[in-house]
């Protein structure tokens, strides 16, 4: 099978990799380039698990074709925390409890970051809108919207 | 084996397609058959540049084929289609599902063909050729064109009216949709009213739209429509719903729409 050349930023690192034709985002940079933050959950388009975001946008890396991220900038949950110092949000997720089985934890975490660049000090409605596209099967989504908005707060030097 | 082929405009991958081949815009429906190893396409042809403008003027509002459901929600232009738009998936869905694979969208997607049928909107084809939504929507399981763009004639954002019924709140597939275009105010002169999820593709219930002219919106005045709207529409058993209950509720939404406060 012929291998395609793709090359692009991956959490402030440069990636270069040869992918299988057709292959997606998700199995590249799990696979390919080792990051093993972004989860495949139903490769459907429907559970967000695999929500990562390309030029600092939401996309889902199963439904994206690797090879047409060349150039662009990717970011995971991956490259979230800076050394040991989490992200507002995942100590956020952590102190209310948002995460149980923590599949899903992945895929809303980079949905609440997409907002949260965008709108610093959304309202609970707006990080409902902002996780719909995202599945949790053991939270009741309570505890991540409570989650993103102390982590709002707390970015914007609130609380 | 899937090979993929990358064309530098649309132009070029139309004159690349063929048997077995799909073309992949926002990848939300073709990546979904890669994934679950579809056995009707072993090809995918794909396009580095996509028209994506969206540009309305005193005739109407042109949209290119690559605009995504996020673009829409980006322009003014495109106001009409907010509402609709706003409702397709969730945020990172609406940043790669394009317009010009909506069209293309099998029940339980599609609820933007839905509203382009409604508003009388032409599909431009690679090549230049336009053909209307509802004989674009009634071939396009055998179409081999691709889509340049959509244009929708000008339309009074308070004339247009949508609903999409899911199960899931805030965000589910649409068990059904309605959308409706209705000229005259208060008294209706002519009304383009289109179903999805009620048939393989996006419907007009042209019965509906015959009984709502010259009509006034209110109880007494859409008593006719509301008997005639599941003329010509055909829904399946699903696992949304069952057929007889899409037949039950759709008048009943219909209804609702109908008599809802205009924009």
């Amino acid at each position: 099978m012929a291998k395609t050349p793709v090359r692009f930023t991956l959490n402030d690192a440069e990636a270069a990799l040869f992918v299988d034709e057709g292959a997606n985002l998700i199995d590249v940079l799990r696979r390919g380039a080792g990051d093993l933050s972004p989860k495949q959950g139903c490769a459907q388009g429907t559970c967000g698990a695999c929500t990562v975001l390309i030029d600092g946008q939401p996309h889902l890396a199963c439904l994206t074709l690797a090879e047409t991220v060349e150039g662009r900038r990717i970011d995971t949950t991956g490259g979230l925390a800076g050394g040991p110092q989490l992200h507002p949000l995942q100590t956020a997720f952590m102190e209310e409890f948002a995460a149980q089985c923590g599949f899903c934890t992945s895929g809303m975490l980079m949905a609440a970051k997409a907002l949260l660049d965008r709108q610093p000090s959304p309202s609970r409605d707006e990080v409902a809108e902002a996780i719909s596209g995202n599945l949790c099967r053991c939270t009741g989504y309570e505890p991540i919207i409570d989650a993103v908005m102390r982590a709002s707060q707390r970015m914007r030097g609130a609380a | 084996m899937l090979s993929v082929q990358t064309c530098a405009t649309l132009d070029e991958a139309a004159r690349q397609m063929g048997d077995r081949t799909r073309f992949l815009a926002g990848g939300t429906l073709v990546m979904r058959g890669v994934n679950y190893a579809d056995p009707s396409f072993d090809r995918i042809v794909r396009a580095r540049t996509m028209p994506c403008e969206i540009r309305s003027d005193d005739t109407g509002l042109r949209i290119g084929a690559g605009a995504t459901m996020a673009d829409l929600l980006a322009a003014r232009d495109a106001e009409i289609l907010h509402p609709v738009a706003r409702m397709i998936g969730g945020p990172a869905v609406r940043n790669m599902a394009t317009v010009g694979g909506n069209l293309f969208a099998a029940h339980p997607y599609g609820d933007l063909a839905t509203a382009l049928l409604a508003l009388d909107a032409r599909v431009e084809m690679a090549g230049g050729a336009t053909e209307p939504m509802e004989t674009f929507l009634a071939g396009r399981d055998r179409q081999r064109g691709l889509v340049t763009a959509v244009i929708l004639p000008r339309v009074t954002a308070s004339e247009f009216r949508w609903a999409k019924i899911s199960r899931v709140k805030p965000k589910g597939v649409s068990m059904l949709s309605i959308a409706a275009w209705l000229q005259g105010g208060s008294r209706i002169t002519d009304a383009r009213i289109a179903f999805g999820g009620m048939g393989p593709t996006p419907l007009r219930a042209k019965a509906a739209e015959r009984a709502l002219r010259d009509r006034t919106l209110d109880p007494a005045g859409i008593e006719g429509a509301l008997a005639a709207c599941l003329d010509g529409l055909a829904p399946a058993d699903d696992a949304l719903a069952s057929e007889w209950y899409r037949r039950e509720v759709a008048p009943v939404h219909l209804r609702r729409l109908l008599l809802r406060e205009a924009r």
